[in-house]
């Protein structure tokens, strides 16, 4: 088996590094595929992101209305309108909710399948994301940020590096994302039917990533707090923060740094868990 | 009788169900409970960085943001499952639902009972009493018909706009989350005093669609308040007609929807 050419569709480190790479890529492809099937749903999830848009918007301008210094948390007018519509934008890029495919995979058995196949299952199933992520970026991200734009003023990032660096902070999200709802979804190994911690997981995602308010709006120990000890905030609430240029260019910077740390961590979590839930693994359905 | 007896048969068959994953029930029921705890504690924390939004006090905002929880847990314990019409007639299980001889609506109601979803009733309607509590009302025999009435008529509206929701799927299989833009759309549109919105979108959402009669005006209307919109001091009574016009409407909807139903063939 040490003989593997480029032409095997593998990802394994003892493997030639070309065929992971070559395998990874055409799993990204297949993933794109299968989301771009669906061109309704597309349009109507877009169209709902835009009443979301519009509702949240609205709010936070009123209540910027009547803060000090119209400034709540740091954020003017622009500011805030860009935190919402490039939110919007980003909610099913990063895909916080609805993905239930692991956890029913594990309850119907079906997962003995994946387990055959000669990728990891943490692998392949992040490809599969991040094609999903690219479909999403390249149709679901512009039409809010439309809209966003032709009725509210939106903020023009002033530096060079904002640009890149949202991408960068996005795949991140991306990633972090991914790896917080396979870890949740792997809990249907022990638990077989994982719908509580799958809306534990709807629930605090949402609030504490940033989706509902702005987390600066807590009191400032209690965002740190989040930042730091949790993934959630680097959700939404950094991608967003980097594009709204809420901080100057150290903490912009450094805050997709504490992103690409969390990346690394709960990535290895989803594996850890992976190994841990083959060991003890009974395949359900016989 | 025969049929209120294959009704509770389809009842006490999905609480078993959640009997057997006791767990996970538990943790439903808490989460269930944790999103109208969010709604709120979205306001307090809007309210930490302003003394007031669209005018409105911390208080008279939880008043609004109480109806709305209110009347919205309600709706959805009661007839939110309709959103699941889609996977029905997506996948064509539709068709034995409709060969059953039972009613369409209360089948698939019944079909997952959400009993994880009672205590957000309970804490919607917490929520709504304590805003009572802090308000300075003034009690006067209309305000008390109103107070009872208004969670009520505010589920019937929501539970109408489930239904109409739901029912798209009848014509376009491939929906999605366009429901979802008026029923939880909805319910964040009505959890804000409506004075902070832009003027043609609360055109459209509160008067075209009927959302001010949830919470916003009956809650003008407890309070004693003039309407900073215009509208007269009783339009917080007309509540129950609203509701009852969205349900004649959505009665229509799902008529239609069933008699225009086309098995996927799947």
């Amino acid at each position: 088996m040490d003989h593997r050419d480029a032409s095997v569709p593998t990802i394994s480190r003892t493997g030639p590094f070309r065929a992971s790479v070559t395998t990874f890529g055409a799993l990204i492809g297949s993933g794109f595929r299968r989301y771009a099937t669906y061109r309704q749903a597309t349009i109507a999830g877009t169209f709902t992101n835009i009443v979301f848009g519009f509702l949240r918007c609205y709010v936070l301008l009123a209540v910027a209305a009547e803060a000090v210094g119209n400034r709540p948390a740091g954020y003017d007018v622009e500011q805030l309108a860009t935190y919402v519509w490039v939110g919007q934008g980003l909610l099913s890029v990063i895909g916080i909710w609805g993905w239930t495919e692991l956890a029913d995979r594990i309850r119907t058995g079906d997962i003995a399948a994946d387990l055959l196949r000669p990728v990891g299952p943490v692998a392949a199933y992040l490809a599969a994301d991040l094609g999903r992520a690219l479909y999403g970026m390249l149709t679901r991200f512009g039409p809010p940020l439309l809209a966003g734009a032709l009725f509210f003023p939106l903020h023009t990032p002033a530096r060079w590096q904002t640009v890149p660096l949202f991408a960068l902070s996005v795949l991140l999200a991306v990633i972090i994302c991914f790896g917080c709802r396979y870890a949740v979804n792997a809990t249907a190994y022990w638990l077989q039917d994982a719908r509580g911690p799958i809306t534990l997981w709807t629930l605090g995602s949402g609030v504490l990533g940033g989706l509902y308010f702005p987390l600066r709006l807590l009191p400032e120990e209690v965002a740190v707090v989040l930042w730091v000890a949790t993934p959630l905030p680097s959700l939404l609430q950094t991608p967003l923060d980097v594009i709204a240029e809420r901080d100057g260019p150290a903490l912009q910077t450094g805050l997709v740094g504490l992103q690409a740390g969390w990346a690394v961590v709960i990535l290895a979590v989803a594996v850890l868990v992976q190994r841990r839930a083959e060991r003890r693994l009974v395949v359900q359905g016989g | 009788m025969g049929e209120l007896r294959a009704y509770a048969a389809l009842a006490s068959a999905q609480i078993r169900s959640a009997a057997t994953y006791r767990s996970s029930f538990l943790v439903e029921l808490f989460g269930n409970m944790g999103a109208t705890v969010f709604d709120v504690l979205t306001v307090l924390v809007l309210f930490r960085a302003t003394p007031a939004v669209g005018g409105f006090s911390l208080w008279e905002a939880i008043l609004i943001v109480g109806l709305s929880s209110a009347g919205f847990a309600l709706a959805d314990f009661a007839v939110g499952n309709v959103d699941r019409l889609k996977t029905f007639v997506r996948a064509g299980t539709m068709d034995s639902v409709l060969v059953r001889p039972l009613r369409a609506l209360p089948q698939l109601l019944l079909m997952d009972l959400p009993v994880r979803k009672v205590l957000r009733v309970a804490l919607g309607f917490t929520v709504l009493g304590v805003a009572l509590a802090a308000n300075d009302i003034d009690w006067t025999p209309p305000r008390v018909l109103l107070v009872v009435l208004a969670p009520v008529t505010a589920a019937v509206f929501f539970g109408s706009i489930f239904v109409i929701s739901a029912s798209l799927a009848f014509w376009w299989v491939d929906s999605g989350e366009i429901g979802s833009a008026f029923t939880y759309g909805g319910r964040d549109f009505t959890s804000y005093p409506i004075t902070v919105y832009g003027p043609w979108f609360r055109n459209l959402f509160a008067y075209t669609l009927g959302f001010a009669f949830v919470a916003y005006q009956p809650a003008l209307a407890l309070l004693g308040r003039p309407d900073p919109l215009g509208l007269p001091a009783w339009a917080g009574f007309l509540s129950p007609l609203v509701a009852l016009g969205a349900v004649v409407v959505a009665a229509a909807v799902w008529r239609a929807g069933i008699r225009h139903y086309r098995s996927t063939g799947s």
